[in-house]
């Protein structure tokens, strides 16, 4: 059972890190315009400076 | 929250990252202000390039950024005179009609910080709840001994931050509704989730079997889940009504002493003000007119729908509509004895005679929560009593109240509403709150305002056939000059030729004349062609010396009016029709809509007179109108629905909106509305089922962590489908 002490750790890295990212894109305002986003994919501009 | 920006200047918000980095480029030299404009027609990827476009190659604009979801575009741009004009007019020319937005009124709901702070204490909940999960159905699976212990001290040690960031919602809500001496749902929530990992750490020092920490978690999971659900319902509903306000920034237009017209806020606005009303524009404030002559459209204020003319020195209300020539008035009225506060005065009555109606959602917790504790307790004394072994009493009493927790009816409601308020808000019907959706529901009589609620509140002609040879054509020519509304709508309602007029102008106030094969033709008011004025809105023409002849006009009935009383009847309410009009009108439509019961001339007082009287008949009234008139009506009756061009104070006053003016969403609404009780009481059916059968096997003291996580997870999931399927039909 000591390969636990590995995986266990692994995953919960690995939870944490999903977290975190979750974290950022709340505060990055990216939920903020939800199909705005979803459509200016679409959009031929090239827009070096994402927002 | 967002802190609103300093009080001396409400519009400058702080401007977001983006527009300040692009605001120091070159082209711009004046400081820059944040624009709000509201463009509905913006639907597609090619649209926010195109307004995004049109509007950062501007002279003056630094940055313009489209929000689709919200149907906006933001800019930030030189704060100069005239700027808002320019934008609009650029909006405009490529095709998207723009409305300019009040960016302070905006400002508390632009940031929903409540609903990203749920949203992270849900991530946080679901986050531990699955990783605690994990090592429980080890545990479960037949983990033991140190390996056992492992496992619950690792789980112990995501559980205890994990609960204690996630649940502040609900901690900090029990501990209020503690502190005022009443029991909310919160506080068995709070007990249950505390209780759960005080007796799991306990078990876990002590070595033993059963930990309840994915109980905890998966608790405050679903739980914010409802609240966050909540939340949303309710955010939509105050970002559009924000919208809608913001659309309306009340403003006057003072004449200073040297005849140069500022524009201020109405608060600035003094006794004895001059103002000047340009014809179209509604009146600020109570005053009378100083100079010039026109008429009053008064439908707003009282329903009526003939026009009231006025000169120098008559009175004129706040929030009527100028509809003819300019006047200058002087402010009297900024006191308590204006008809509006007099409105007003009524509209606090009604406000705090409706009787206070316990939501679902309330009288459900009202049976709960006592009932929760008190079978903890009973649990914990029984058990503690009977086998002398105490730690087994807590364990047994913390099973009953986790199991007993409620997940499912914490989703019950929410869900629901979530889900109702969606498929309303898609047909174009903004809820305000979810209660006004259960009063609905109970409705069994609906009370219409005619004018502008039934009518379309602007004019047709009523007998175009009437008018015939010269007379039609001298008519057609006069109504042409002329941008009265009369006239307008005598040009649109009549055909064929037009009479070639001589030296036509306008007498503002009274109509329009002009020469005819050497004679004076004139169309307009009664009194100034000398004839007498009827009970109907009517225009008059005069050719040389003939009799002057009336051109009668009448208020149409909106194209969706008939189908949706068919609708009503069927769904078996009783309708009626009371306004403020004048018998003849009211009678008219009332019959050509086939409403049996209806009361003309009605004050605003007699209207909520009519409603009292009414619901002491034992009746549950929906009340549908759009005028100030209707306001003490639409806070007194059980439920109100106004059309989204309706004035201000009845939009507030209204418990839903009807955003695209389209009258026959009512019907679909009373259909959803009975729809949405129906699920919300099946789902308390459904958690109640569930404490049926788990209830007994945790007072028993057979309740397993594994029992509890599978009920909890399926009665909510089950729960939560069931409110759904109330939003899938599109």
């Amino acid at each position: 059972m000591t390969v636990l002490l590995i995986l266990i750790p692994v995953s919960l890295g690995l939870g944490l890190l999903g977290l975190a990212a979750f974290f950022w894109s709340l505060k990055d305002q990216q939920y903020d315009d939800p199909e705005g986003q979803a459509a200016r994919i679409l959009s031929d501009r090239y827009d070096d400076e994402p927002r | 929250m967002e802190r609103s920006a300093p009080a001396v200047c409400p519009a400058c918000i702080p401007l977001p990252d983006w527009a300040r980095a692009v605001g120091d480029g070159a082209k711009v030299e004046a400081p820059l202000r944040r624009y709000e404009f509201a463009v509905p027609a913006v639907h597609c990827a090619a649209c926010m390039t195109t307004v995004e476009d049109a509007l950062s190659n501007l002279q003056g604009v630094a940055a313009a950024r489209v929000n689709l979801t919200l149907k906006r575009v933001t800019l930030s741009a030189a704060d100069i005179p005239g700027m808002e004009a320019r934008l609009i007019e650029r909006l405009g020319a490529v095709g998207y009609a723009a409305q300019p937005l009040d960016s302070a009124t905006l400002a508390a709901t632009r940031n929903d910080a409540a609903g990203r702070d749920l949203l992270a204490r849900i991530a946080v909940a679901g986050f531990a709840a699955m990783n605690v999960m994990l090592l429980s159905v080890s545990v479960w699976s037949g983990a033991s001994d140190a390996t056992r212990d492992l496992l619950h001290w690792i789980s112990a040690l995501i559980a205890v931050p994990a609960v204690a960031f996630a649940g502040v919602p609900f901690f900090s809500s029990a501990l209020s509704a503690l502190r005022v001496r009443r029991l909310n749902m919160d506080v068995p929530i709070s007990l249950a989730m505390i209780l759960a990992l005080a007796v799991s750490m306990a078990e876990t020092m002590e070595g033993g079997e059963a930990a309840w920490f994915d109980a905890a978690l998966t608790l405050a999971f679903f739980l914010l889940v409802g609240r966050y659900l909540d939340h949303r319902t309710r955010a939509a509903a105050r970002s559009a009504a924000a919208e809608l306000a913001a659309l309306e920034v009340p403003m006057a237009r003072r004449v200073g002493a040297d005849g140069a017209v500022e524009i201020v806020a109405l608060d600035a606005v003094r006794t004895g003000d001059r103002l000047a009303v340009a014809p179209g524009a509604r009146v600020p404030v109570d005053g009378t007119v100083a100079t010039g002559h026109s008429e009053m459209d008064t439908a707003l204020l009282t329903g009526e729908t003939l026009p009231e003319a006025v000169g120098p020195g008559d009175v004129v209300r706040a929030g009527t509509l100028n509809i003819s020539g300019a006047l200058e008035i002087s402010a009297t009225g900024v006191g308590e004895d204006t008809l509006l506060k007099q409105i007003m005065r009524l509209v606090e009555t009604a406000e705090t005679a409706r009787n206070t109606y316990t939501s679902l959602a309330d009288a459900a917790a009202r049976i709960y929560a006592p009932l929760v504790h008190l079978l903890a307790l009973v649990a914990l004394v029984a058990w503690g009593a009977a086998t002398g072994d105490w730690r087994l009493a807590v364990n047994i009493a913390a099973a009953v109240l986790i199991i007993t927790c409620p997940c499912a009816l914490g989703l019950a409601v929410p869900a629901v509403l979530a889900a109702a308020s969606g498929r309303l808000f898609r047909a174009g019907v903004l809820l305000k709150d979810g209660v006004a959706l259960e009063r609905l529901a109970a409705v069994d009589t609906v009370v219409f305002d005619k004018t502008g609620t039934l009518t379309l509140g602007d004019l047709r002609l009523h007998a175009p056939d009437a008018l015939q040879g010269d007379a039609r054509a001298v008519a057609r020519g006069l109504a042409q000059a002329s941008q009265h509304p009369l006239a307008r709508a005598l040009a649109a309602g009549l055909n064929g030729p037009i009479a070639a007029l001589e030296g036509l102008h306008e007498v503002p106030g009274f109509g329009i004349e002009g020469q005819w094969q050497g004679q004076r033709v004139r169309l307009g008011r009664a009194e100034w062609l000398g004839a007498a004025p009827g009970d109907v809105t009517a225009t008059w023409l005069k050719i040389g010396p003939a009799a002057p002849i009336e051109i009668a006009f009448e208020d149409s009935p909106r194209p969706e009016v008939p189908e949706l009383l068919a609708a009503l009847r069927a769904r078996g309410l009783a309708l009626h029709l009371l306004s403020g009009d004048g018998a003849a009108p009211v009678a008219a439509l009332a019959g050509q809509l086939g409403l049996e019961h209806w009361q003309a001339g009605a004050t605003p007082a007699e209207k909520v007179d009519y409603l009292a009287a009414l619901s002491a008949k034992g009746h549950k009234v929906l009340m549908v109108g759009d005028g100030l008139n209707d306001t003490a009506a639409l806070a007194a009756a059980h439920v109100s629905i106004s059309p989204a061009s309706a004035a201000d104070a009845s939009r507030t006053s209204a418990d839903m909106i009807i955003i695209g003016n389209n009258l026959g969403q009512i019907a679909l609404a009373h259909e959803i509305a009975v729809k949405a009780r129906r699920r919300i009481l099946e789902n308390f059916s459904i958690a109640a089922l569930y404490n049926l059968v788990s209830v007994p096997l945790a007072l028993a003291g057979v309740a397993t962590p594994l029992m509890a996580a599978i009920a909890m997870s399926s009665s909510s999931i089950v729960v939560s489908v069931n409110a759904m399927r109330l939003g899938w039909r599109k």
